[in-house]
């Protein structure tokens, strides 16, 4: 075992052992952490109900049984003690991964993420390591109570030091997932709840690299940007406008930070407009910062200026009027409309 | 018939700290009998004496500089030497050390240069030693989130099966904070091999122990989360290192965590900040002062015939020079650099941090220009 947690930050994630099925991005993330832990004897999984339960979204299903107690367990009901103890075992030369239950019951944990893990890289000039991936089951749209469905991305994304990322598939979830356990860095891994038990087979190989947008659907008239549970949404929102006469790019961010300014940048310009769609309140959102990178990088490309699809500025609500808070086609479709297609004409 | 332990009777025999606190060298230099602890062997006592003097020097040394303007502020150890020095002699050398802010004298009892110790207070760089070179952590500023890596660091050596044990370092203010409560649990639950030292000075910053707590004590507690707990004189250096070498026994057997409560006194205010006359008087600082942790192993060497005028003079001599090394160290120039705000964020660079790191270049050279210019 290496004292001196050195990866390769090129290191990408061999091809899984079955790919040819389809599998649920569940099932895919939970293949991508057998992988890692029969790869790599540093490999831990660890948090609440992770063990012999195999998590409550049953991610982690079989792994204890398959790797034993020792390398994938059950802990204490303390997200702080999570993080903050793999934070020592990283220093120790493990390489936890491990899992915060929920979205909102990830906050006990934000002083250890944003002081200790983002941080102690920077801390001893680059002396100490920590290649730890925090697992969070992100968003609504699952009929979920209260604390159950925050989107909390924009918190992490906004603390330098940490990478944050989010699939919208299975094939996507599996090798951003070796790749965030394959990273140096300390990742935020956001999987999209809504989006567990999609089908799909697992490719070879990965999309992109951990910290790359990848152009989900290719359009001439408008750039869609989402990540995470609403790229399926603005996939279904790009069906729909063909009907309207708009041929609508999907970008999937992937990587929310760092941000992948040249990939996302390109397709606006090409486009000449744009629509950012996220779920989490708009109000100092993470749309705000794609739209104002945008607008610096593309002023004089756009035809229009860059509308942002959100949730609310509300907290979460309750299972029966989530469907009024959440981005839909409709919604998205309504801002396409506003573009100003117009003076174009 | 014997009837099974009760869950009280359990507790009792392994658990709760002594009604009292232990000791091995009284506040008069007297030897003390105790049932629990081992006195160390004569050349330990005399290293820890020596490790003490210097530390008492470089810490007064360290005070006068940041009143000098050389340091951007220094939480003086003065009083807790016992502590600082004794639990960390105490470790074996793959053990690791987890230190707070006020904790720079257990920092170069382990050996790390002082000036790279001080970078932090002198505001060069976050932490200027390299944590792995002898297995000391960056001093924490935040209370308590310390106690948690220990616990991971613990763990992780009983994962790969190899005898090494944490030793943190916090505060009677810390034991208020929720991650030490989490780290004594999870300590507890996984047996890891780490040692809390709870140097109980009396104060956070300004806040008394009565305000902090309604525990009898704060070793009470380890016992709510089945950890070993230990009651010491804190002032005592004797009894500092026995408890810490009885607790890596004890981790290194697999038995687990000990939490040890040291009862001892900040002598100095929080920081050269702070104004200690607003919340104690003189009268409580002299009682304590009476209790010095030097001058009872003084006295104790001595009596033992372990310690002469010679020694003495020699281990002072030592710490004038280990002052002037600190003096002439904190007067040299700082290893700053502006590139490396960007260096170190990520493993490698991300575009925006390289525009960036880009944009303070072209400032910084922009800037040389104009002042090089001639006007």
């Amino acid at each position: 075992m290496s004292a001196t947690l050195e990866h390769s930050a090129a290191a990408t994630a061999p091809a899984p052992a079955a790919a040819a099925e389809p599998v649920t991005m569940a099932g895919a993330l939970n293949a991508a952490m057998a992988d890692a832990l029969a790869n790599d004897p540093r490999v831990l999984v660890f948090g609440e109900d992770v063990g012999t339960l195999g998590g409550v979204f049953r991610v982690t299903d079989g792994l204890a049984a398959r790797f034993g107690d020792d390398r994938v367990f059950d802990t204490p009901l303390a997200e702080a003690g999570i993080v903050g103890t793999a934070i020592g075992m990283a220093m120790n030369g493990l390489v936890p991964v491990v899992e915060m239950q929920f979205d909102a019951f990830a906050y006990p944990a934000f002083e250890q993420i944003t002081s200790h893990l983002a941080k102690l890289r920077n801390r001893t000039r680059g002396r100490v390591s920590l290649p730890i991936v925090v697992r969070v089951p992100y968003g609504g749209g699952i009929g979920g109570v209260e604390h159950h469905c925050d989107s909390s991305e924009a918190y992490y994304a906004h603390t330098p030091g940490l990478r944050v990322v989010t699939p919208c598939t299975p094939g996507d979830a599996y090798h951003l997932l070796r790749q965030a356990i394959a990273c140096p860095d300390p990742v935020i891994f956001l999987e999209p709840k809504r989006r567990y038990w999609s089908k799909e087979a697992v490719p070879a190989a990965a999309a992109a690299a951990i910290d790359q947008a990848v152009v989900r659907r290719p359009g001439q008239d408008v750039t869609l940007i989402a990540y995470g549970g609403m790229l399926a949404t603005a996939l279904e929102t790009a069906a729909a406008a063909t009907g309207e006469g708009w041929d609508v790019e999907v970008v999937d961010l992937r990587s929310l930070s760092p941000f992948d300014d040249a990939t996302v940048a390109a397709s606006v310009r090409r486009t000449g407009r744009a629509v950012v769609v996220h779920e989490a309140s708009g109000f100092a959102g993470y749309g705000a910062e794609v739209a104002a990178r945008l607008t610096e990088r593309c002023f004089h490309y756009l035809e229009a200026p860059i509308l942002r699809v959100t949730g609310f500025d509300i907290p979460y609500p309750p299972p029966s009027l989530e469907q009024h808070h959440l981005p839909s086609v409709d919604r998205i479709l309504d801002a396409i409309a506003r573009l100003q297609w117009d003076d174009h004409a | 018939m014997t009837t099974s332990p009760t869950i009280a009777e359990r507790a009792a025999a392994t658990l709760p700290p002594s009604a009292s606190p232990l000791g091995l060298i009284d506040a008069d230099g007297q030897p003390i009998d105790s049932p629990v602890l081992d006195l160390p062997p004569d050349d330990v006592l005399r290293e820890l004496y020596r490790l003490m003097v210097v530390g008492r020097r470089v810490d007064a040394q360290a005070t006068a500089l940041t009143r000098q303007g050389k340091l951007a502020v220094y939480p003086s150890a003065h009083g807790q030497e016992a502590c600082q020095v004794g639990a960390v002699l105490a470790l074996r050398e793959q053990d690791w050390l987890f230190p707070t802010y006020r904790d720079t004298m257990a920092v170069l009892t382990r050996r790390v240069d002082p000036a790279e110790a001080l970078s932090l207070l002198r505001g060069e760089w976050h932490c200027g030693y390299d944590p792995y070179e002898r297995r000391v952590a960056p001093q924490c500023t935040p209370l308590a989130t310390s106690t948690l890596h220990a616990v991971g660091v613990a763990h992780a050596a009983r994962v790969k099966q190899v005898d090494q044990a944490a030793l943190v370092l916090l505060g009677d203010g810390a034991t208020s904070e929720g991650d030490t409560h989490e780290a004594l649990n999870f300590a507890g639950v996984w047996r890891a091999p780490v040692i809390f030292f709870v140097q109980n000075n009396g104060y956070a910053i300004s806040v008394p122990l009565s305000k902090q707590t309604a525990a009898p004590a704060l070793a009470y507690k380890g016992v709510g989360y089945g950890v070993r707990s230990l009651l010491i004189d804190g002032n005592d250096a004797a009894a500092v290192y026995a408890a810490v070498k009885s607790a890596l026994a004890h981790a290194s057997a697999g038995q687990g965590p000990t939490l040890i409560e040291a009862l001892t006194y900040r002598v100095e205010a929080h920081t050269n900040a702070d104004d200690a006359a607003r919340y104690r008087d003189d009268a409580e600082v002299a009682a304590w002062l009476a209790r010095d942790p030097l001058a009872r192993l003084e006295t104790c060497l001595r009596a033992r015939g372990l310690l002469g005028d010679a020694d003495v003079a020699g281990f002072g001599a030592e710490a004038e020079q280990c002052a002037a090394g600190l003096r002439e160290a904190m007067s040299g120039e700082m290893n700053v650099e502006p590139a490396d705000l960007f260096a170190h964020v990520y493993a490698g660079p991300t575009q925006t941090l390289a525009a960036e790191q880009e944009f303070l270049l072209a400032e910084l050279a922009q800037t040389a220009t104009t002042e090089g210019s001639p006007s």
